[in-house]
């Protein structure tokens, strides 16, 4: 049998195809959330669409920067910040996971040639007060994507299921190269991987172990979950359906990944303990309960004064 | 008799939970059955995929029995009137039971009746109303919703249902999901959609669409193809657990043999494994001398790899793993094991109890008061201490941050690396074990102390909080620790005493809620484990639970000595004596008077004095040497004795003093053979 394989895309060429495919599904295309993120799941895209009734799809690519998994640039598969392809699909239609297989051979992988399967892994975010229920899927023995329905986001039991794919875009674009490293993945068909992010890679970990100066990271902190819980108990003063309405949650919501945000770097900075670890993910995660409530409510009267 | 199907078609169940599933599907359907009346003669079986539970059944009734209902009505006098003539009471009677006034009948009260014969329903009405509950109330560790929070909740979304009975669909819904007679193939080398006309074609069109239905099939699967795939000499390392795994996370297994770079091989076994097993779910392969190869099997959900693509893939994946665990190995070692000590002051334990330096600490003082208890020479004590203050150091290398579940393994492998003496790195070794009920023991003497001070210090600093389990919750696996704790002493055989333990894990105000934690752990083993009876352990723990070690070897010695002829009418005896001391007023109020033996009756009492006394003394002595079996024979020679005694003496004599005295040498009686166990709590078949 005659099994040439067409040249392999380009990481371009995979984030390309697999925001078409989903566009044509009918998933609208977001572009990035300008702040640092641990997880595209923490993008109000996902963390405050998945509340309440309304529908939604969206497709993004989210670059998710995780402090502690920097390694110079000297690690072949462990990034300090690397590209997830979300997908929230709400509610999840009942051939998610079909449309999930297509999405992958719409990239060009052969699922009648590669092995691919679903293993368990249920996902819970304590930070964000969020759990759900899904599989890791493993694709020759690689886990490429998490798929998740989510049960609770916020503290909040869920309306509406939603889906929740999340493509580890590096490895399935390693994958579909063949190649041991992702600094070799080819980016387009004249630059790799290694051109485009080799410099940050380094510098973010000079910087998230040695150069940041916790002091002040801390200041921070305190005062963005100042400014966050300031903003929510304003919210919550409010009597005016109308000025709840307008409210700025979302810049509530900002607040509340840069503490996310600034509490990962000070662990990959050294600077937490274990005791006091449990102790900032509680604050961290009251913001996020705050903000999802609040979320909630200011929906729902949005809803309610448009009908 | 009719012949059913059922299937229920889902999205991918985690494999570890469908067996369960399947036995608890099973068992509903019958339950449901049963109470319908249609469970005669039924037979049921199952199989199951990740993606279908399906259940069989064979021998069904068509339908209920019809069965024969009386109603009863006024009495005659008030539905007729002196002519005969129905009155209005007779007429409503005989519309509601929907006969003609002329079929009324009259029992023997004079009341009017109507028998008649209610049809039973037919197997398919009652099965269509049932099953939605049967599918909704099978259990499943952790269920999710999938249709908004008010929908019905299963292990994954409910994607088909097939129901035939006798080739016709049975009519209901689950989850919006209507049951018809299609179901669903491999998901990309079968059909979405397959009509079935029934069980025996349903098997056939599922094997068309590259499912093997059968658990057992898919398993043997795998084990033939993995040997055909191994070179003479090879084997793959059996793993019943990681076969299970494979068996129900494929519907159509094929095994793949790949290989890695030879150099790999100079990683710790335990890391190989690790990352073959756990991490990546491959077979490692072992070659004659029971040696690691440089091979592993995966098995892939399809039906071939021809052109070797899964077989690269994988190995890809596997060279990344092992490529991290490389790093971390050279990195580790970088540092010995020994400087880190300091560093676990910034590793917590839990947060009341402070860091595992502070554990560490107690542990070293835990391991000197058990050295001592069990008369170490001071060449172990030093092993045992060392050992203790390596023991948690690794938490803070590389590796276990990768492989937690190697915590203690790794420590061990990198005290033996650094040059510790074997006795230590074998200690750091082992001193998280036992693992579960089935795991073995530390090796050695020393690594036993040092496992028990680190479970001890734990039950003592949790009790002591008052962070005791209670129902589910036991975030630190206590009862775990107390189990090992019990199993390292009895089957260890480590003499120490529940009040030495207790008092060296330092419980405080709950040091008795901690010894009864033990002593449950330790009825738990004597029974599960020991296989003892109920009532010998029960026995043997009223005669003294003091030592865990002891209670084993009279528990032993009960079970040996129980199939002997005298001995369950003795413990007979001994239930009498107890009963009659507390019709008396209680044994406790006989215990320490002083007997008179002027006041003994010549002849069966004097005998069995005489006689007891004589045992007592041998039990005595061949109790101060564990020969416990040979002293509870001599206690049930005393059967003709005791019969004798209780045929000829009354023990409620009419003289007050001749009845308290005889009461009194009951009561020696009872106590002094009940050193080993207490007969009267034997329940004689």
């Amino acid at each position: 049998m005659l099994h040439r394989a067409a040249p392999a895309l380009t990481f371009q060429d995979v984030i390309f195809r697999l925001k078409s495919y989903w566009a044509e599904k009918g998933c609208i295309v977001q572009e990035p959330l300008d702040c640092e993120v641990g997880a595209g799941t923490m993008c109000p895209e996902t963390f405050l669409r998945v509340l309440g009734p309304d529908p939604y799809n969206v497709v993004y690519v989210q670059p998710s920067r995780r402090p502690a998994d920097g390694r110079y640039g000297e690690n072949p598969n462990r990034l300090y910040k690397h590209m997830q392809l979300q997908v929230i699909l709400k509610p999840a239609p009942e051939d998610v996971i079909e449309l999930y297989m297509k999405s992958l051979e719409a990239i060009g992988i052969d699922l009648t040639r590669h092995d691919w399967k679903l293993e368990e892994d249920n996902w819970e975010s304590p930070t964000l007060g969020a759990w759900g229920v899904g599989w890791q899927v493993m694709l020759d023995g690689l886990e490429i994507t998490q798929f998740t329905y989510f049960q609770q986001c916020g503290g909040i039991d869920l309306e509406v299921v939603p889906a929740e794919l999340t493509y580890g875009l590096e490895r399935l674009t390693a994958f579909i190269q063949n190649v041991e490293s992702v600094y070799d993945i080819r980016w387009n068909d004249r630059v790799r991987y290694r051109d485009v992010r080799f410099a940050d890679e380094r510098q973010y970990s000079v910087y998230n172990f040695e150069e940041a100066d916790v002091d002040s990271i801390w200041k921070e902190f305190d005062l963005h979950e100042a400014e966050c819980r300031r903003l929510l108990d304003a919210y919550n003063g409010l009597e005016d359906r109308a000025a709840r309405e307008r409210f700025p949650l979302l810049a509530a919501h900002d607040r509340t990944l840069k503490c996310s945000h600034l509490f990962n770097l000070l662990q990959a900075r050294g600077a937490i303990s274990v005791t006091e670890r449990a102790v900032v993910i509680q604050r961290v995660r009251n913001l996020a309960v705050g903000v999802a409530k609040s979320w909630v409510d200011q929906q729902r009267g949005t809803a309610g004064a448009a009908s | 008799m009719s012949e059913f199907l059922l299937e229920v078609g889902t999205e991918e169940i985690p494999d570890w939970m469908i067996p369960g599933a399947l036995a608890d599907f099973e068992r509903r359907f019958r339950d449901a059955l049963a109470k319908c009346g249609l469970g005669a003669g039924v037979s049921t079986t199952t199989e199951a995929t990740a993606r279908r539970l399906a259940l069989f059944a064979a021998g069904l009734p068509a339908g209920q029995a019809d069965r024969q209902e009386i109603l009863t009505g006024p009495p005659r006098r008030a539905a007729f009137d002196a002519g005969g003539n129905p009155t209005k009471a007779g007429e409503g009677f005989a519309r509601k039971a929907g006969v003609a006034v002329a079929d009324l009948q009259v029992d023997e009260k004079g009341k009017l009746f109507v028998a008649r014969t209610v049809k039973g329903r037919s197997t398919a009405d009652i099965l269509a109303q049932v099953l939605p509950q049967v599918i909704l109330s099978i259990s499943f560790p952790r269920n999710m919703y999938w249709l908004g929070k008010n929908g019905p909740r299963f292990i994954r979304p409910i994607r088909r249902l097939t129901c035939l009975l006798d080739g016709e669909v049975v009519p209901f819904a689950v989850a919006g999901v209507a049951a018809g007679n299609t179901t669903f193939g491999h998901r990309r080398l079968g059909s979405e959609r397959i009509a079935v006309s029934g069980a025996a074609d349903y098997r056939l069109k599922l094997a068309a669409n590259r499912v093997i239905l059968s658990a057992a099939e898919r398993r043997n699967k795998i084990l033939s193809e993995a040997e055909k795939l191994l070179p003479p000499g090879r084997k793959i390392r059996g793993n019943p657990k990681l076969l299970a795994t494979l068996t129900y996370l494929t519907e159509c297994p094929t095994a793949i043999l790949g290989g890695f770079d030879a150099s790999y091989l100079t990683l710790p076994d335990e890391v190989l494994e690790t990352v073959m097993l756990v991490h990546q779910k491959y077979f490692a392969v072992e070659d004659r001398s029971g040696k690691l190869a440089n091979a592993f099997v995966a098995v892939a959900n399809l039906d071939g790899d021809p052109g070797g693509e899964i077989r690269r893939g994988n190995e890809r994946v596997l060279r990344a793993r092992f490529n991290d665990a490389r790093f971390f190995w050279d990195f580790d070692r970088k540092q010995r094991l020994c400087d880190r000590v300091q560093s676990l002051k910034a590793v917590t334990f839990q947060a009341d109890l402070g860091s595992y330096f502070d554990k560490t600490e107690r542990n070293r003082a835990a391991v000197r008061e058990l050295a001592e208890a069990l008369r170490f020479d001071a060449a172990q004590l030093r092993a045992a201490d060392r050992a203790a203050e390596l023991a948690k150091c690794d938490l803070t290398t590389e590796m276990v941050g990768e492989f937690p579940e190697l915590q203690g393994q790794i420590g061990g492998l990198y005290a033996a690396d650094q040059g510790e003496a074997q006795d230590v790195a074998d200690a750091v070794y082992d001193h998280y074990l036992p693992v579960g009920s089935g795991g073995g023991l530390p090796r050695s003497e020393v690594g036993k102390v040092v496992s028990l001070a680190d479970k001890l210090t734990t039950l003592g600093g949790m009790f002591a909080l008052g962070m005791i389990p209670t129902g589910s919750r036991d975030p630190l696996a206590l009862r775990r620790a107390a189990y090992g704790v019990i199993r390292i002493v009895v089957e260890g055989g480590t003499a120490l005493s529940l009040d030495r333990l207790v008092g060296i894990a330092a419980a405080g105000g709950n040091a008795g809620k901690l010894r009864e934690f033990f002593v449950e752990r330790l009825r738990y083993w004597l029974r599960e484990v020991g296989g003892f009876a109920y009532d010998e352990v029960a026995a043997v723990l009223a005669a003294s639970d003091a030592a865990p070690l002891d209670a084993a070897a009279r528990a032993k010695a009960v079970a040996a000595v129980r199939p002997t002829p005298d001995f369950e009418p003795l413990a007979v005896s001994f239930k009498r004596i107890r009963n009659i001391l507390e019709q008396a007023g209680g044994e406790r109020k006989y215990a320490g008077r002083a007997l008179d033996r002027e006041l003994l009756e010549a002849g069966a009492e004097a005998d069995l004095h005489a006689a007891f006394g004589d045992v007592l003394g041998k039990i005595q002595q061949l109790g101060e040497t564990a020969r416990y079996e040979e002293a509870l024979r001599e206690i049930a020679a005393l059967r003709p004795a005791v019969d004798r005694f209780f045929d000829d003496v009354l023990v409620m004599a009419e003289d007050r003093a001749v009845r308290e005295n005889r009461l009194t040498f009951l009561a020696r009686l009872l106590t002094g053979l009940s050193s080993i166990a207490d007969f009267s709590e034997i329940v004689s078949a």
